[in-house]
């Protein structure tokens, strides 16, 4: 038994450093933002997506917390975790609440307040994600693992290095219009090639920041969503989750993302279209090699071809199929429990047509892809506006 | 890091053994308990070989602390002679002579140390041939 | 028939040269090249210590002998340099070679002289019949204090020695070992670098020590410094081991293949047993060997080695000493080492 699930309700929190705000003010704000948006009055249940609080903040026991600053409390909230694909994990298992008829309305939420350590405290917990003691044993960062994937996609595809910094310049240039970006300036090809070097060949622009922030979204069965929303609802139909070794050695081939390949098989199976029906897709460009991996393994674009694509402004907005028109990872920010869920938020603005200059014109159906790590794990989403 | 979780390693660390899957022959290191290719559950212990060749490789100019005094240095993807890949550290490598498929082998080098008094880590790395 | 069946030397890639040194405190070059006979030093690269090289010897020293590891009985390391004050370089050093555990392990200590005290006890537990092999390791990363003669030798380096009595490249035929209360080198608890006794250190020390230990060595074997193809000497620098070698009445020439400190300075506890290893890389069958060490405090361990047929079938199969000193090498400049050596650190 299983019933169709919309999205009613989309908010974010400030994104940024948010020195004055604590993790439960932030998510507060978000869900608060969300509720207004949805018009409900009640929560049945509470997803959370968080990579680790108890690394950023000292604080573990998430759930209880926040359904208590929501001012929920006593209803069931359980917080997912899965890295960086947090937030898209807590997606799913919101709509499966749905789906399943358990609950009526769900809040699925995302948060990651990163400033509350310092730089390395910070790398230590993201680095987390890989694998402690086969690669961040060895010295290793994320950046560096990406940026061993993007030399091999160099060798390998003959990318170079200016479409690598193209998928910054058009980040930075969809993030110029959104109004929630942490990092809003438009920035061209040569401060990229020009910004400090951070793990060659990659360097800081190529790079998503440390970011605090919140996203929500309000979950609920399509046809109560005809009956009380107040906007289009989008529903969602398409699913796709899998995983890989989070080691990046162990895998066969190290330019593709095999998760994401997989997990973009089965959702646009579940919604029975193909790569090319899809209006627009926000994906996990949490360094700029990665956006191009991703598109490829997306099928957005053939294997080898992201670089180019990219730089003939393919994934630009007005081009075939925009990518990141929030301004992704890169501009947008990346809390990191929050982004999975922010990227949604990004497909039901487009989808509703509310996202202003950035607007994808006759936007019907988006996709987002959030991954974990270096790719260990991937969610999918294939949003349309409900008929 | 805990010393038990550095002591439990050492058999991997310092000698590279690995588990060869007795059903499939596939190899891996570290070991397992399950083989995710055959399911097989009985491995035999073996050594890899300590000679194999670069597969990728990055520059590390920004490191965590506990390796912030050894910038820039290298990590790479290695594909030793027996097919299995690790990772780690391209030590004692002139930048310049840095390239895909340059052939390496493994040595035996300190990793980082838990501080001024704490425990110090070995464990391999790689060099050029 | 106890002796040596495999052995390995390893020396790090980097080198600093005298001049690079000399210029940081306005010295006069040229006189420490002449004085000391030492052109440049080896440099351990900040990720190696005594434990890494001994290793890597070890590992080279097994591809000699070709023997299964777990049938060594016992590890001893010598050396100035343990990298731990207390926890045995040995026990890691078995641990990488997968000797442990059915194996005794010692460290030692006896300033330049631990690696040749770590050779005699090996030899003795096989010669004993307590064991089929025993490996014995030199090996230092040594420090002089900044500006001070003996920055310009102390270097690194390890050899290794797998004693046994099948398949020996090197029978031990003698041995002898000498020893005072000579306080002419020191390094007390917690100090970081070494104190000496300047001029001491010569002739009631390096020179004393050696002289009688190698005048007793050869009496006791009955043969005269004639009768050797080959000597090697603690080398705290170049010119000691020629002059010492002169008053026991060895040869420049006999010496010159043993004598690696203009190249590479003074290992310390790998000093005279790296020595060795070139020695053996280009020793005959039926050449005698003879060898002294000296390590301040004040001791002096002698062998007598005779070559067998054997030498032909092992010595090509790992790396020879002068190659691996000729070799890829790189050099750093004052600040590089300053640095490798911890001798400036980073204020964070």
């Amino acid at each position: 038994m299983s019933r169709d699930v919309a999205i009613i309700g989309i908010g974010m929190s400030k994104w940024g450093e948010l020195w004055d705000r604590s993790l439960r003010d932030i998510f507060v704000e978000a869900a608060l933002a969300a509720i207004d948006d949805a018009g409900v009055d009640k929560i049945d249940s509470l997803y959370i997506g968080n990579m680790t609080a108890g690394l950023f903040t000292g604080q573990e026991h998430l759930a209880a917390l926040l359904a208590d600053y929501l001012g929920v409390a006593p209803i069931p909230a359980t917080r997912v975790e899965s890295a960086c694909a947090s937030g898209g994990l807590a997606v799913k298992m919101g709509y499966l609440e749905v789906a399943l008829g358990m609950s009526e309305v769900v809040l699925v939420g995302g948060v990651e307040k990163m400033t509350d350590v310092g730089t390395d405290q910070a790398t230590y917990a993201l680095a987390t994600a890989a694998d402690q003691d086969y690669e961040v044993y060895h010295g290793i960062t994320f950046p560096g693992l990406y940026a061993m994937m993007a030399r091999l996609h160099m060798e390998k595809y003959g990318t170079t290095r200016e479409q690598l910094a193209q998928v910054a310049v058009k980040n930075h240039y969809h993030g110029s219009m959104n109004p929630v970006a942490q990092y809003p300036q438009r920035i061209t090809v040569e401060q990229v090639l020009n910004s400090v070097m951070i793990a060659d060949p990659l360097r800081i622009l190529d790079c998503s920041p440390i970011t605090d922030g919140a996203a929500a979204l309000i979950l609920c069965p399509l046809e109560l969503a005809k009956k009380i929303s107040r906007k289009p609802p989008v529903k969602i139909i398409g699913i796709g989750h899998a995983t890989d070794s989070i080691a990046l050695h162990s895998r066969d081939d190290l330019t593709t993302l095999k998760a994401t390949e997989r997990a973009a098989q089965q959702a646009y199976r579940m919604a029975g279209i193909k790569p090319s029906d899809l209006d627009l897709a926000e994906v996990h460009d949490c360094f700029t090699i990665a956006e191009i991996c991703v598109i490829e393994a997306l099928g957005l674009v053939e294997k080898g071809q992201g670089g180019p694509a990219t730089a003939a402004g393919m994934t630009t907005l007005g081009g075939k199929i925009p990518v990141n028109t929030s301004g992704g990872l890169k501009s947008k920010g990346h809390p990191v429990g929050a982004t999975g869920v922010a990227q949604v938020v990004e497909i039901v603005t487009q989808l509703r047509g509310e996202a202003g200059p950035r607007q994808v014109a006759n936007a019907r159906l988006g996709l987002t892809q959030n991954m974990g790590g270096s790719g260990g794990s991937t969610l999918i989403h294939i949003m349309e506006v409900a008929s | 890091m805990s010393v038990s979780k550095y002591w439990r390693e050492i058999p991997h660390r310092y000698r590279l053994e690995a588990g060869k899957c007795k059903q499939c022959g596939k190899i891996y290191f570290p070991g397992r308990l399950i083989c995710p290719e055959c399911g097989g559950r009985e491995f035999d212990t073996i050594q890899l070989k300590r000679e194999g060749k670069l597969l990728t490789y990055t520059i590390i100019h920004v490191g965590p602390s506990r390796f912030a005094d050894q910038v820039p240095y290298v990590v790479g993807i290695v594909e030793l002679q027996d097919g299995v890949r690790l990772l780690c550290q391209v030590a004692d490598c002139d930048l310049d002579r840095l390239q895909i498929g340059l052939p390496v082998k493994i040595e035996f080098r300190r990793i980082s140390e838990e501080g001024e008094a704490g425990i110090i880590h070995y464990g391999y790395k790689c060099v050029p041939v | 028939m106890v002796g040596i069946v495999g052995y390995g030397a390893y020396i790090p890639k980097y080198r600093i040269k005298v001049e690079s040194i000399a210029a940081q405190w306005g010295a006069n070059a040229e006189s420490y090249k002449k004085g000391l006979m030492v052109e440049e030093k080896s440099v351990p690269a900040p990720d190696q210590d005594t434990i890494t090289m001994a290793v890597e010897a070890t590992r080279r020293a097994l591809q000699r002998a070709e023997i299964d590891p777990r049938k060594i009985g016992a590890v001893y390391v010598g050396s100035e340099s343990h990298p731990y004050a207390v926890k045995p370089s040995g026990t890691t050093l078995a641990e990488a070679i997968g000797a442990t555990p059915d194996i005794h392990c010692a460290d030692y200590e006896f300033a330049c002289k631990a690696g040749t005290e770590a050779m005699f006890v090996a030899l003795q537990l096989v010669k004993a019949g307590e064991m089929d092999y025993a490996l014995a390791v030199g090996a230092d990363t040594s420090q002089g204090a900044p500006g001070d003669a003996l920055e310009y030798t102390a270097s690194a380096g390890a050899a290794a020695f797998i004693m046994g009595k099948t398949d020996v490249i090197a029978v031990c035929e003698h041995t002898y070992s000498y020893m005072t209360d000579t306080p002419d080198f020191w390094r007390r608890e917690h100090q970081f670098y070494p104190q000496h006794g300047g001029r001491f250190t010569g002739e009631p020390a390096y020179f004393k020590h050696i002289n009688n230990c190698g005048k007793t060595l050869l009496e006791k074997a009955g043969l005269t410094p004639q009768d050797f193809a080959f000597a090697v000497f603690h080398q705290p620098n170049g010119k000691f081991p020629l002059r010492v070698g002169k008053m026991l009445g060895f040869s420049k020439e006999q010496l010159a293949q043993g004598l690696l400190c203009p190249k590479i300075g003074n290992t310390y506890s790998g000093s005279s047993p790296l020595g060795l290893t070139a020695i053996l890389d280009v020793a005959k069958p039926g050449d005698l060997v003879f060898m002294v060490s000296y390590g301040s405090g004040a001791g002096s361990d002698g062998f007598i080695w005779r070559i067998t047929d054997q030498i032909d079938k092992v010595r090509d199969k790992a790396p020879k000493t002068w190659d691996i000193i000729q070799g890829d090498k790189v050099y750093l400049d004052y600040g590089l080492y300053a640095k490798f050596r911890h001798k400036i650190l980073k204020n964070v």
